[in-house]
């Protein structure tokens, strides 16, 4: 027999429980420089560099294609184009539509044409500039206004009714209607897309790619090659960022690093430079919203007919579930007796749509806030008693436009206590008292609520695995099927295991998400990582300690019921022995220390032919107080302080969870203030680089920053110690700055007259939209 | 060939001149903790110090770099003892995603060795050119404020809590 290590020592007292504001796991490494991205993993002997060619124009007949200039480049070793694909072509990730390569059409300026393999990426990227394409240019639909007038959908249009709107808005005491516009925004994650592939035996093939969709990589990598999924192997430890631009936009430089490395018989690595990443890859949806609403005295909403269209692109996508996202959030907090809420899925010849933090939901809240916004202006009220004066109630008022019923009633108290916390009232006399002295700079305050639903419209997504090996020394090896993008998965998830053995948390290492460790995984997306993989993990971690339980009882003769896992101990009637030393009695006991997890969401179903069912397990709430200020000369602005109050749940970990808020607050305020996608007219994007394309900076965060997490707000329904996701709910918050700058601007006619603020409200839509009131205080007088 | 003093170190790497100081550090000396972010130096994930002073090694041919000394990531601690600005970040939190950081910290350790005591403003002043996409600038701020001041002010992973 061979001898047992030696056990791993105990604590006597142990970090890392959920719940305990732990530090991420790959803190030290993160400050070190020795996180490994997919760029850093030392590279194997005789790889190659991949690339890729790029359209030059929108929307053509590709005539001709001649690339011998790019075989015969220096140190080129492969070349492919459509013609050359062994298997699937079309990687569209739900419907058709996404062509690996290009096959005798291009739909957008920046498709990928063919792909080339060659010594070196400076070669590789030198090579396929030379290509000498003839095109047949074909008329271009590039704006959401023409391709919406002609009807060009991707995907038919949905709606979701709840009673007779166009009764409740026309027998309405008031009305309003109006068009909105609402911008992209592009994910501009810090690390690129990027995949290395490396061929093995039996044609196999292991893909180091930069996704949040391992299982779906996998898939259609496989598809591709012309291989069963067995032979196929994607693995992430990290990425530098993701924000849903790798949900499904990974997949195109997995499948193709792999094929070159298929025919080459070589790794290869594909990583694009900054601007081809940013042309070629989909962004968030710019939407636009068309409303006709009816409204009390009071404001109080009575019905409303919206038209929510999205740009898609040139292909669906994710784009149905974006737009249906949209759809069940253009409510947010707000009951709506009488709706009709109809989402159109626009084509246009641009890069195709994709998943963003958010995925839709932040375009529908924009807009019914946008619409609660012109109420305020026209019954002369505080917006934000408008607000609080139409959200969802207990009673009569809890059900959605698409029938889920609200069970736990959190905005009203939340905004209660931010507006307290944030003074919102002594601030708002305090900005009027400012604005009335100044002529030319104004200041402006909101405070506007979220409400996200949580869980994945897509039934089928709600599942997850995880597989949790107990080695003879006592440590602990967790895999789950989530990926680590910086959100702190891994720490979270390990929490949980280390809380269900009472142990360490430096006992549980977390290894990299692979797909022949856990199969057939969901997206890391739609705020579930901890949510889902947490509950597989803990699945995991009982089964082990179930029949850690039941061996201890019988060997030490104790009930199993007075067993206890903690310290990194085990209690056994008087005895105390450590977690290690039990697990070493176990293996010598025949017990098997390896389990696998699982978990799928319970009560969800909804019926898209009825539009009505309970799409969402729970909702996450939160709410953001934003104070800014304008100059109406030149419509340059600034931040001057935010409160945010948001419902976690119990937290998984407090320092994680704020940062997830802190970071959503600022890409939401980034979407909705700098970050503007500006094309040319032959379809081009110009903003393809961080010169031209403004996220914010450190000088744009505000300097005085509140956030708290709603106390004493457990979740009620049972999820992973009854806590809420984090990811996605906060960016939304952002809305609060757009509402600000909008209420500063109103300030120059008095509140009286509804300023028209698009999305992004950059310095030149704001200064437009001072004229504009400026001109309708002028008409008054 | 070029000589460069890397980390203390003076290493001859056999490239062409023009090539980037960020590829030769990367590629040619192995060392992968500096960042490819957007190759226009204008995102600040390939920082490193030459002379002392923060460079955007994508956009700096390594010829420049001739002779002088480059210190990167690798080597800001001291053995095993981490720079105080990168202590600070552990101790705040700072990174998320973590791709942006070496650069993050390299531009404030260039900043707090020039100025001990950064106002606000100097810090947005010195650190605007690098952009995290996660969003975590207020707790870089804190953590060059608690880098400056050289106390620790918050120590996460000390929280213990019985069984």
């Amino acid at each position: 027999m061979r001898k047992l290590p030696d056990t791993r020592p105990a604590h006597s007292l142990i970090s890392g429980r959920a719940g305990s504001a732990t530090r991420h796991e790959s803190a030290h490494k993160h400050v070190s420089g020795d996180a490994l991205y997919v760029d850093d993993i030392p590279e194997p002997a005789g790889m190659l560099y991949g690339y890729v060619g790029l359209s030059s124009i929108a929307h053509a007949t590709l005539k001709q294609m001649n690339l011998d200039a790019v075989r015969t480049a220096p140190g080129v070793m492969d070349v492919v184009t459509a013609k050359d694909l062994p298997a699937l072509t079309d990687i569209g990730p739900v419907f058709p539509g996404d062509h690996l390569l290009a096959e005798g059409k291009v739909n957008f300026h920046g498709q990928v044409l063919f792909a080339v393999a060659a010594t070196s990426q400076d070669a590789a990227r030198r090579a396929a500039r030379l290509a000498d394409v003839k095109y047949e240019a074909q008329q271009a639909d590039l704006t959401l206004e023409s391709a919406l007038a002609q009807e060009h959908f991707v995907r038919p249009t949905h709606t979701q009714r709840r009673g007779d709107a166009d009764t409740a808005i026309a027998t309405a005491p008031n009305r309003l209607s109006g068009h909105f516009k609402i911008g992209g925004q592009e994910q501009m994650y810090l690390e690129g897309q990027i995949a290395l592939s490396i061929p093995g035996e039996d044609g196999s093939m292991l893909v180091h790619s930069s996704t949040q969709h391992p299982a779906e990589t996998q898939k259609l990598v496989a598809e591709v090659l012309g291989l069963p999924m067995s032979l196929v192997t994607v693995t992430v430890r990290r990425m530098g960022g993701a924000f849903g631009g790798k949900e499904t936009n990974a997949n195109q430089w997995a499948c193709l690093s792999a094929l070159l490395a298929r025919r080459t018989g070589r790794p290869v690595k594909l990583r694009l430079a900054r601007a081809d990443d940013m042309t070629t890859t989909g962004k968030r949806h710019p939407f636009h919203s068309d409303y006709e609403v009816g409204f009390d005295d009071e404001g109080r909403i009575l019905g409303l007919n919206l038209k929510l269209s999205g740009n898609c692109g040139h292909s669906p996508d994710l784009s149905d579930a974006i737009v249906d996202r949209a759809m069940f959030h253009a409510d947010n907090c707000y009951f709506l007796p009488a709706a009709r809420i109809i989402g159109n899925r626009v084509k246009t010849h641009t890069a195709s749509n994709t998943a963003f933090r958010g995925f839709g939901g932040p375009q529908g809240m924009l807009a019914i806030e946008q619409i609660i916004e012109n109420i305020a202006q026209a019954t002369g009220q505080d917006a934000l008693d408008i607000r609080q004066r139409n959200f969802y109630g207990p009673d009569g008022r809890n059900v959605t436009h698409y029938g889920q019923t609200i069970e736990q009633h959190i905005i009203a108290p939340l905004v209660a206590r931010l507006t307290k916390t944030s003074e919102y009232r002594q601030r708002r006399e305090a900005v009027r008292a400012f604005n009335s002295e100044n002529a030319i700079l104004k200041r402006g305050l909101a405070l506007t609520p979220v409400k996200f639903g949580i869980s994945f419209t897509v039934q089928h997504l709600n599942q997850a695995g995880a597989l949790l090996h107990v080695y003879t020394d006592g440590s602990i090896q967790l895999n789950h099927g989530g990926t680590e993008m910086g959100q702190g998965l891994y720490t979270k998830v390990a929490q949980v295991v280390a809380s269900e053995f009472g142990v360490d948390l430096s006992s549980i290492t977390c290894t990299a998400t692979r797909t022949d460790k856990v199969p057939n995984t969901s997206p890391t997306a739609a705020s579930s990582g901890s949510d889902l993989n947490g509950m597989a993990a803990r699945d995991a971690a009982r089964k082990i300690r179930q029949r850690l339980t039941e061996f201890a009882a019988e060997k030490f003769a104790v009930p199993a019921e007075s067993i206890q896992f903690a310290n990194d101990h085990v209690s056994l009637g008087a005895q105390r022995i450590t977690f290690a030393e039990l697990v070493q009695q176990a293996y010598l006991g025949r017990i098997s220390l390896s389990a696998t997890g699982y978990y799928r969401t319970p009560k969800i179903h909804y019926d898209r032919a009825n539009a009505s069912g309970r799409p969402f397990f729970y909702y996450a709430y939160g709410a953001a107080c934003s104070e800014v200020l304008i100059d109406t000369l030149t419509g340059e602005n600034r931040v001057l302080r935010v409160d945010i109050c948001q419902d976690v749940g119990q937290s998984l970990n407090p320092v994680l969870d704020i940062g997830q808020i802190e970071g959503g607050f600022i890409q939401g305020m980034g979407w909705l203030t700098t970050e503007e996608l500006v094309w040319n007219e032959q379809g081009r994007l110009l903003t393809n680089n961080p010169a031209s394309y403004k996220i914010p900076t450190i000088g744009d965060t505000p300097p005085v920053f509140n956030v708290e997490l709603m106390p004493d707000s457990p979740n009620t329904e049972a999820t992973i110690f009854h806590s809420k996701a984090v990811g996605e709910p906060p960016l939304m918050l952002g809305i609060s700055v757009w509402a600000a700058l909008r209420d500063a601007v109103a300030s120059i006619g008095e509140h009286r007259t509804a300023p028209l603020l698009d999305a992004p409200a950059t310095p030149e839509r704001i200064l437009a939209a001072c004229d504009q009131v400026r001109a309708a205080r002028g008409e008054r007088q | 060939m070029v000589t460069l003093q890397v980390n203390g170190k003076t290493m001859e790497v056999d490239v062409s001149p023009d090539t980037p100081l960020l590829w030769v550090i990367r590629e040619n000396l192995e060392m992968t903790g500096t960042k490819f972010g957007c190759g226009i130096a204008q995102c600040g994930a390939c920082t490193v110090h030459l002379d002392g002073s923060p460079v955007r090694s994508c956009s700096l041919p390594v010829s420049v770099a001739q002779g002088r000394s480059v210190t990167t990531i690798e080597g800001l601690a001291d053995g095993d003892t981490l720079h105080p600005v990168q202590q600070a970040w552990i101790d705040h939190q700072v990174p998320q995603c973590g791709y942006c950081q070496s650069g993050q910290i390299m531009s404030a350790a260039a900043l707090l060795a020039r100025n001990a005591n950064p106002s606000d403003a100097e810090i947005d002043g010195a650190m605007s050119g690098n952009i995290c996409r996660c969003g975590m600038y207020s707790r870089i701020k804190d953590a060059i404020k608690t880098a400056a001041s050289g106390v620790q002010v918050f120590e996460p992973a000390q929280e213990v809590q019985n069984g």
